[in-house]
């Protein structure tokens, strides 16, 4: 936790009553199920998120008005035990056009019993949206820079 | 929630943390500057360090026999803390759709 690898990559795990197949699918082309909602950059209400399952496939956002929005390319795809999409998308929540400043999740299944599954998440490479954050180093010191920032997190804290 | 990483927002829950971390937005500090207008020990202060720094929010550079610790000017701590809460809140919601078979969609 100390390499500096641990400040550009974020991990989470979790251990889910399914068979290793279900699990997979679940999060591949299930991935509109569990989206959180308000995970939108589209001006309109998501209608579904498709998940292409193939190397060279999108995850896209679909609007109610027929807009797309592609925020992921599919860069593995190893049923059912391996997904990687790389994240194509901003500091500033919007669509990142530049693939040199996108980052990756790596996404492996593990079969811990015939009914159970480990998911574990890796979201790395985020030194590579890095550019966006000049702006925070700017404004460090000032009423916009962490001051504002710590005021929002007390809010969230506090919640 | 299980998460082998400290998300940047969530080390600043702590008040003697955030209190320290403030400090640093003023002005870059040795350890025992900042513990001096504490009412914590110096060790204390350098384990709060040790945590800000583990979640990627300062930095430290050696000067003389001191250590000068600094705000990470990367700001990567904040995008961090936003995607941690998306997975966080993705993960959840992916365990209650994946064992709920009945709602299974292909």
């Amino acid at each position: 936790m100390t390499t500096p690898a641990a400040a550009t990559s974020i991990r989470h795990q979790i251990v889910v009553e399914a068979p290793i197949e279900r699990a997979f699918s679940v999060f591949t082309t299930g991935f509109g199920s569990f989206k959180p909602p308000e995970h939108n950059i589209l001006g309109v209400d998501i209608a579904e998120t498709i998940f292409e399952p193939r190397v060279g496939g999108h995850v896209y956002d679909r609007g109610v008005d027929g807009s797309e929005c592609r925020w992921a390319r599919v860069l593995a795809y190893e049923p059912p035990n391996r997904v990687v999409i790389s994240w194509d998308i901003s500091p500033q929540w919007q669509l990142e056009t530049d693939i040199e400043k996108t980052s990756e999740v790596d996404v492996r299944f593990i079969a811990e019993a015939p009914n159970r599954t480990r998911v574990e998440l890796e979201h790395r490479n985020l030194d590579r949206h890095g550019n966006g954050w000049d702006a925070v180093r700017d404004g460090v010191d000032g009423a916009a820079g962490w001051p504002l920032y710590l005021r929002r997190f007390a809010g969230v804290v506090a919640k | 929630m299980a998460t082998n990483q400290l998300a940047g927002w969530s080390v600043l829950g702590d008040r003697t943390r955030r209190t320290i971390f403030e400090r640093l937005t003023n002005r870059p500090s040795a350890v025992g500057d900042l513990a001096k207008g504490l009412p914590v020990s110096r060790p204390a202060v350098s384990q709060h360090l040790r945590v800000l720094k583990e979640a990627g929010l300062v930095v430290d550079r050696p000067a003389g026999n001191r250590r000068i610790y600094a705000i990470n000017p990367d700001g990567l701590g904040e995008l961090r803390a936003e995607l941690d809460r998306f997975w966080t809140s993705a993960m959840t919601a992916y365990k209650a759709a994946v064992e709920q078979p009945d709602e299974e969609k292909t």
